[in-house]
Formats: C-alpha cells, structure tokens, sequence
C-alpha cells in the first residue's frame, strides 16, 4: 500500500505528455501516468461498485456459479470473448508480429480456431447435460466418485498453470507500466479478483467480463484506426510500408516455424484445447438453454476474430511506427509493442489508456479462473465426493466461497514465488492439459455410448500426467529453463502425442471394461442432449 | 419405440453429422493453411500484390471463415434443428 501511494504522489510529477521523437526515443513507460491510474482505479471503482450490486442479487449455489442463468446470449458472447482474451494474446501477438512479422500472425489463427469446435461439438450437448461444471457431463452416466477426481485434477492443473501465467504476467506488465513493485502489483490483483468472485460470483464475474470485453476492443479498435488513418485506411499500404524498410520477409513464414511438427502440435493445443477450458465450458450454464449458448459460441467467435484480426494491424503497425528496435528496448520480448504503439499515436494520456486496459484484461481473466477453480474444489470435489451429494445449499455456498479464498491466495503466492521465471510456456501447457485430459473425456462421454468409468477416467490421468511428463523432459523446461544441451523429447507442445494417446487410453480401456450402468444410462443423455434437463 | 422417439433418433444423428462435417471442415481449413505455412513456405511468401502475401491473405481468410462457418450451423440450428424439436416437444 506504501508503494501505491508513493505511486500516486509521483503522478503529479510526471510531465503532460511524452517526448517522443523518431530517433533518440523517450518513452513515459514505466513512470506512474495520471492517465493510466486514473483509468486504473476508474475500472476498479466500477468493477466493485458491479460486484456490490451482483452481491445482493447472489443467494443461492445456482447464483454463485451459473449466474441463476439469467444471462443472455448477446452477454455471454461478449463475457466468452472476455473471458479468452487475455494479455498474452493483446500484448503477445502484438509484440511478436512487431518484431517478427507474419509469424505472430499464426497465433492470431491459432488462438481463434478452436470457438467453432465448442460451437459444434460441445456447447449444446454441455448446456443440457450438466449444472455448473464440465465434469458434471462427464459424469453424469458414470461413477461420480472416480470421475469427480479426476476431472477435478485436470481443472485445477488448467486452472493453475493458467493462474501463474497471468499472474506473472500481470506483475511484470504492471510493474512495467505504472513502476509498481512486483509484490504490490500481485497482491492489488490478487485482493481484487478474489473480491469479485467471493462476493460477486458468477453475476460479478461475467460483468467483469462484459466490461473487460468492451475496453478491450474499444481500445485496439481505437488504437487500429489511428494506425490505419496514417496510410490512407489501407491495410495493403501498411504492410507495403513494413516490406518496403524490413524486406518482403517480415510478409512470409520464417524462422519461428522452423520445426514444421512443432508447429502443427502447437496448433493442436489451441484447436481443442480452448474446448477443454475450464473457465470457458462454465459460462454456457449461465444461460437460459442450448439455443442461447449457441448463439453466444457466434458472437464470440465474431468479437474475438475481430480481436485477431485487428492484431495484424496493430503489430505491423508497431513494426513500421515505432520499430522494432525500439520496442525490443524496453522489453526484449516485445510485450510492450502496443502500449508504445498508443503512446507513439496519442501520447501518453493513449498510453495510460491502453495500460488500464491491458491491466483490466488480466484481473479478469484471472477472476474467471479462480472461480472455475474454486467450483471444481467445492462442486466437484467437496460436495460430490466427500459429501456424495448431500450437502445443503448453505453449506455448499460456503464452500465454495472458502474454495475462493484458498484459490486467490495460492495464485499470488504461486505468482510471487514464479517472480522473473521464465513462464510463458505455462498457458500453452494448460491448453495441452485442456486438450489432452477434459476436451477427450467430454467428447467420449457425450457421444460414444460404449466409454466406461474406468476408461474415461483413466484417459483423463494419463492426458493430464502424459502432457506434464512431455513438457517436463521437452526443450522448454531443459533446454530454455535448465540450461541442458538437449531434450529427450523434441516438441516445444506435446499435444500431438498426448491428444491421440489421451484418445486411445479411454478407447482401449473402455472396450476392455464393463460399466453396464453407463451403457443404459446412455439413453438418457441422448434425450438430454436435445431437450434438457425437462426432457 | 415409438414414433417420437425414432424421429428424436434421426434429428440427433443429422445434428451429430453436421457437427462432425464442420468439425472436418475447420481441422482442413487450419491444417492446411498450418502445412502449407511448414511445407510451402516460398508459396506463403509470395506477393499477390505490393504489400499482400498469400500468407496474410490466407490467415485472415481462415479467421473469416471460421466464423462464417459458425453463423452456417447457427442459422441452420437456429430454423430446422429448433423447429423439428419444439414439434417433438409438443
């Protein structure tokens, strides 16, 4: 708190706007802006003044995870796409494609492609089958107790590794950009998120969300038209203007896809991995039935292709407005292309804007995993396994809300302790956790009428221990990480592998075990899977 | 079995084949654009005109028809599949 009011009694000494001119670059990067912590504590304000209203209206457990499924399609599409959008894809891309050109632009593809697969496989289906979580579906023909825990480990092992991610990030964005101390940073955004969801639930959640959404594409649609009013709104003319200083390369695949394999494995996780998301599958029970979660899966695509699209423009627009060199000055992974974008285009007010964004982007992404976290521990976990069910309302709302509390306060101490490590590769690793242990389960569970409790549960065990097990002996964690010469394994993402196998495992051992239960329940889904829960 | 419950059948096995078909559709429409960035490079390289590589082209193209293929399955879901249903609801 010291260092917060510190910060703010520097704002008044930073100078109106920054000096920028093309060569020798000044950037108020860094610097406490006025700008930014007054949108800063903007969001702040109206995000709790949300979770206060979304209070009163959360009594019971229907509310707390599901939003008692009042929200409509058009909401769930913009709390989808805020929910998905994180830093990592605005900042990330933006400064890949800024410094390495069209290669940035396949994740741009990548982290799109997986929305119609939830569209067509699983969003229906998901909505009719289950109350608040994936293993909810999964379980459902099953024995509650074997799948509950193993659904359970894939969540939490999505959950987590996604928490670090964001959580490290967002200490080294916000110290970075408002030269808050690293702890300080983690602790605002850990007290914040946990506000949110303890008090606010899923209703606090999905306006953060909304809200989130509407900054988010306001600001990089904002930041995008000011790039393309300098080359006569031709985007063809921006992409010559990079080609004609770096060369026709920065337009054509180079040397991030070396590894044609690699690459293909990459694109994999991000297929089906978005499908196994934890904190995504969870939204389509805040809506009323299966036609409206289908229309929110199409405005989400919509919003976040355009998201992606827009990419393209922002990152060649850093390319040729700010240069590459320059951004790589201040972060040498080019996380910060977009931020000095604004501030080359708008000065520093811009900059502080988009900062406030960034910053929002990540307290709600990461208040959307805590809370599918916190319903696996106390959903599936607590009052499935341990309580087989009978639990009353009361208790189950507490434990959720104490599952909360513990979640939020291992993700600031899980994000204080991975300070200044290297991990990046941690949301690529619970996308091929989501693909390899919840996407294949669900698949099976819905649409094979032969997969038994053993064989689902096992696919799910080996899809989570296959993939940590790959990662570990990959190049990532030896080569980047522990500095060996080698891997044993050669795949940055071992989704390749791991998603068939994952596949195999439940196929195999489901046709070489008897579940007679699961076989005549299936009937019973096929009807559900159309008409819910009334059918 | 009865009436209702084979025509239940035969509208889930039609849902079940559109998943399936658009579900091919966008593992062709990623993998190949993935395959042809790792095996044709000097193709996704090359300028269609100043400024516009195949490369470009074709990945805002695969952002663009994935979403068209989902508004296809919503507008089809949206009429035939919701109306056969509430008919068999009734």
């Amino acid at each position: 708190m010291r260092a917060l009011t510190h910060a703010l009694l520097q704002v008044a000494q930073v100078p109106p706007a920054a000096v920028v001119d093309s060569g020798a670059r000044a950037t108020s990067i860094g610097q406490p802006n006025a700008v930014a912590m007054s949108f800063f504590f903007a969001f702040i304000a109206v995000t709790l003044g949300i979770t206060w209203w979304a209070a009163r209206k959360t009594r019971t457990t229907e509310d707390f995870y599901a939003a008692g499924r009042s929200i409509t399609a058009g909401q769930n599409g913009f709390a989808l796409a805020g929910d998905y959008m994180s830093a990592a894809s605005f900042l990330g891309i933006a400064g890949l494609v800024s410094t390495t050109g069209f290669d940035g632009l396949i994740y741009s593809t990548g982290w799109l492609v997986g929305w119609p697969v939830v569209l067509f496989l699983i969003a229906e289906p998901l909505r009719n089958l289950g109350k608040y979580t994936f293993a909810d579906v999964v379980a459902m023909r099953l024995r509650q107790t074997p799948v509950r825990i193993a659904a359970a480990i894939g969540t939490l092992a999505t959950v987590i590794f996604y928490l670090i991610a964001q959580m490290v990030g967002a200490g080294g964005l916000i110290k970075l950009m408002f030269g808050l101390p690293y702890e300080t940073a983690i602790v605002v955004v850990g007290v914040a998120m946990i506000a949110y969801v303890l008090f606010g639930g899923m209703i606090a959640t999905t306006w953060v969300q909304i809200v989130k959404a509407f900054l988010l594409l306001g600001g990089a649609t904002l930041l995008a038209l000011m790039v393309l009013s300098r080359f006569g709104w031709n985007p063809i003319a921006l992409f010559r203007a990079a080609a004609a200083t770096y060369g026709d390369g920065v337009l054509a695949p180079g040397r991030l896809v070396t590894n044609p394999l690699d690459t293909i494995s990459l694109g994999m996780a991000l297929m089906f991995g978005t499908a196994g998301l934890p904190h995504i599958l969870m939204r389509f029970y805040t809506v009323r039935d299966a036609q409206a979660a289908r229309k929110s899966v199409f405005y989400a695509t919509g919003l976040i292709g355009f998201f992606y699209l827009m990419t393209f423009i922002l990152g060649f627009g850093a390319m040729v407005l700010v240069t590459p060199e320059a951004i790589k000055a201040v972060d040498a992974g080019g996380n910060m292309a977009a931020p000095l974008l604004a501030e080359t285009l708008g000065g520093t007010p811009f900059l502080g804007f988009i900062a406030a964004v960034a910053f929002a982007t990540i307290l709600a992404v990461v208040a959307g995993l805590t809370l599918s976290g916190a319903a696996a521990l106390s959903h599936d976990l607590w009052v499935s396994v341990v309580r087989k069910g009978e639990a009353t309302a009361i208790e189950q709302l507490r434990v959720a809300r104490i599952a909360t509390v513990a979640l939020g306060m291992v993700a600031v101490i899980l994000g204080i302790t991975f300070k200044g490590q290297n991990v990046a590769f941690m949301v690529s690793l619970a996308f091929a956790i989501a693909a390899s242990a919840n996407f294949p389960a669900l698949l099976l569970s819905i649409f094979w009428k032969k997969c038994t409790t053993l064989g689902v549960v096992s696919s799910m065990l080996v899809g989570t221990i296959s993939t940590l097990l790959l990662i570990y002996l990959s190049p990532t964690i030896q080569v980047d990480i522990l500095k060996h010469d080698a891997a044993y394994f050669p795949l940055k993402n071992p989704a390749l592998i791991t998603i068939p196998l994952s596949f195999i495992v439940g196929i195999v051992v489901s046709l070489l075990s008897e579940d007679a239960e699961a076989q005549a329940k299936f009937a019973q889904v096929e009807r559900r899977i159309h008409l819910g829960a009334n059918a | 079995m009865t009436e209702r419950e084979s025509r239940l059948r035969a509208l889930d096995a039609l849902r079940t084949r559109y998943a399936i078909t658009l579900t091919a559709a966008m593992v062709v429409l990623y993998f190949g654009f993935i395959l042809l960035i790792a095996f044709d490079r000097e193709l996704m390289g090359t300028l269609i005109v100043p400024g516009l590589s195949w490369g470009i082209l074709l990945g805002a193209l695969v952002i663009v028809v994935s979403w068209l293929l989902t508004w296809w399955y919503v507008r089809w879901a949206n009429s035939y599949y919701d109306r056969e249903l509430a008919e068999l609801q009734q």
